[in-house]
């Protein structure tokens, strides 16, 4: 059973890697600010992901697996919050936001 | 090269590209970069000294932990010096 | 060429790239966003070498904190025309910085061999602490006295900073989203920063995270503009900010008159001196890094 969950983590951890090498490809070749930000943040949260739950597969207790799903989803929140951020000041500046908010 | 030695030279390298920024800008906020890297090269010369023993050594990493507040301390005083200036003083 | 020698080479190399990147970049903002970055690495570089209580500190305290002073900073000043500077300084610099790495490499390698006294008597001493971790022992007992002059170090720039009197700085009105987001963050800090206090005695962490960590939360609320005035004038604000230097003073002072001497614990009540003595620091880093971040002169003058 061990054995099968450790076997099983590698492949999750590899396919992590290539979401963030994807996304790291977007960050460089895309034109724009706004679909830089749409590859970051959606390609690095989901390659996080797979490579927490890789992680957490080969983790040794339950309570580390658990850290490590809980800084993802941390980590999925904040990058969320500051992908939004960053665009709605790139609108901003712009000139596309009405003044009210 | 062991991992001490690497972390050594790193820190050296460190130390020297935050001296040649030191020289080199103009701008008080790059300064203040180009000593906090200053800085991280003798954090990283202390830290790569303390790991030559296996547990690391704790009287360095709790010199550096010391070093780095003080560093923070003193780059925020200097940070807040730099922008209370008139706008042309600002080179 | 072990996998391990590969990463570290591979880490090295980028935190060099990034420091050269951070003082050449074109603009300001993008120098002060790469040098985030750096501090990130620097962190992953602590943890690799085994000084975790260090990452978490330079993660805090070293990319976080002075990040966000930075980014203050550059939003206080205005922004002038970058001047380019002259090949010629740059490459003479690059040579002088070459021949000072050939001739420090050979004084520094032979270090690695060098005799370590302190770890085994640190590690003998450890028991009669009244902690469990190496490293907040020597922070708070063996080299206490290091540690008062670093809070008090804290307190001297607050006093330079608001000698200053600096001016407010202008954030964009509320955004519904960095509200809600500032408010579920904010707790969650003080829980984090609970935590690593606690844990402090007996894995890393320690008072110095957990009071980055708390400051890091409450600028978060002043950034959403949830965060109240922090007046100075208001005497518990000064008690919190001078009240970890004050405690750590008195516990050092008691020990001279009634104990063993300055800063010299008595075994029996080590743990619970030191647990005091940080809570008190917590709170005092905490108050003295969001008034330095933050403040300006209508929250500082008395």
């Amino acid at each position: 059973m061990l054995d099968w969950l450790w076997w099983g983590s590698w492949p999750l951890i590899g396919a992590g890697l290539l979401f963030f090498i994807a996304g790291t490809l977007g960050l460089l070749r895309f034109p724009d600010i706004f679909s830089r930000l749409h590859a970051v943040t959606k390609a690095d949260t989901l390659g996080l992901g797979l490579l927490a739950l890789g992680l957490a597969l080969q983790a040794q207790e339950l309570h580390t697996a658990l850290r490590l799903l809980l800084v993802w989803l941390l980590v999925m929140a904040s990058g969320a919050t500051a992908c939004q951020l960053l665009a709605r000041h790139q609108r901003q500046l712009d000139g596309d936001l009405p003044d009210e908010r | 090269m062991s991992q001490t030695a690497l972390y050594l030279i790193a820190g050296l390298a460190l130390w020297l590209i935050g001296l040649h920024g030191l020289i080199v800008q103009h701008y008080a906020l790059r300064r203040i970069i180009a000593l906090n890297i200053m800085g991280s090269g003798c954090f990283m010369v202390m830290v790569a000294l303390a790991s030559r023993v296996q547990p690391p050594d704790p009287v360095l990493q709790a010199l550096v932990v010391t070093g780095l507040v003080v560093a923070a301390s003193a780059s925020a005083f200097a940070l807040r010096l730099a922008s209370s200036g008139k706008p042309e003083q600002d080179e | 060429m072990s996998a391990d020698w590969l990463f570290d080479a591979a880490l090295v190399g980028l935190l060099l790239m990034l420091a050269l990147a951070a003082l050449h970049a074109p603009r300001l903002y993008t120098s002060v966003v790469l040098f985030i970055v750096f501090g990130l690495l620097l962190a992953l570089a602590w943890a690799r070498l085994g000084a975790v209580d260090l990452a978490l500190a330079e993660a805090a305290i070293g990319a976080g904190l002075l990040g966000a002073m930075l980014l203050a900073a550059l939003a206080r000043s205005r922004q002038p025309a970058l001047r380019k500077q002259a090949p010629a300084s740059l490459v003479g610099s690059a040579l002088l910085g070459l021949l000072l790495l050939a001739l420090l490499v050979p004084a520094v390698l032979p270090l690695q061999q060098g005799a370590q006294p302190l770890p085994p008597a640190v590690n003998a001493a450890l028991d009669s602490s009244g902690v469990s971790h190496p490293v907040t022992a020597v922070l708070l007992n063996f080299r206490a006295w290091d540690t008062l002059l670093e809070l008090a170090v804290l307190l001297l720039a607050l006093l330079g900073v608001r000698q200053l009197r600096p001016a407010a700085l202008a954030t964009a009105p509320g955004w519904p989203l960095l509200e809600a987001w500032a408010r579920i963050l904010a707790p969650l800090a003080v829980l984090l920063g609970g935590y690593l206090l606690w844990r402090g005695s007996h894995a890393p962490g320690g008072a110095f995270q957990a009071g980055a960590l708390l400051a890091a939360g409450a600028l978060v609320l002043r950034l959403a503009g949830l965060l109240p005035p922090l007046r100075w004038h208001y005497w518990p604000l000064r008690l919190l900010v001078l009240g970890g230097l004050l405690l750590f003073l008195g516990v050092a002072a008691t020990g001279a008159w009634f104990g063993d001497g300055w800063l010299v614990y008595p075994p029996a009540q080590a743990g619970l001196l030191i647990l005091l003595i940080e809570l008190a620091a917590t709170l005092s880093i905490a108050a003295s890094l969001i008034l330095l971040v933050s403040a300006d002169r209508q929250e500082l003058d008395s």
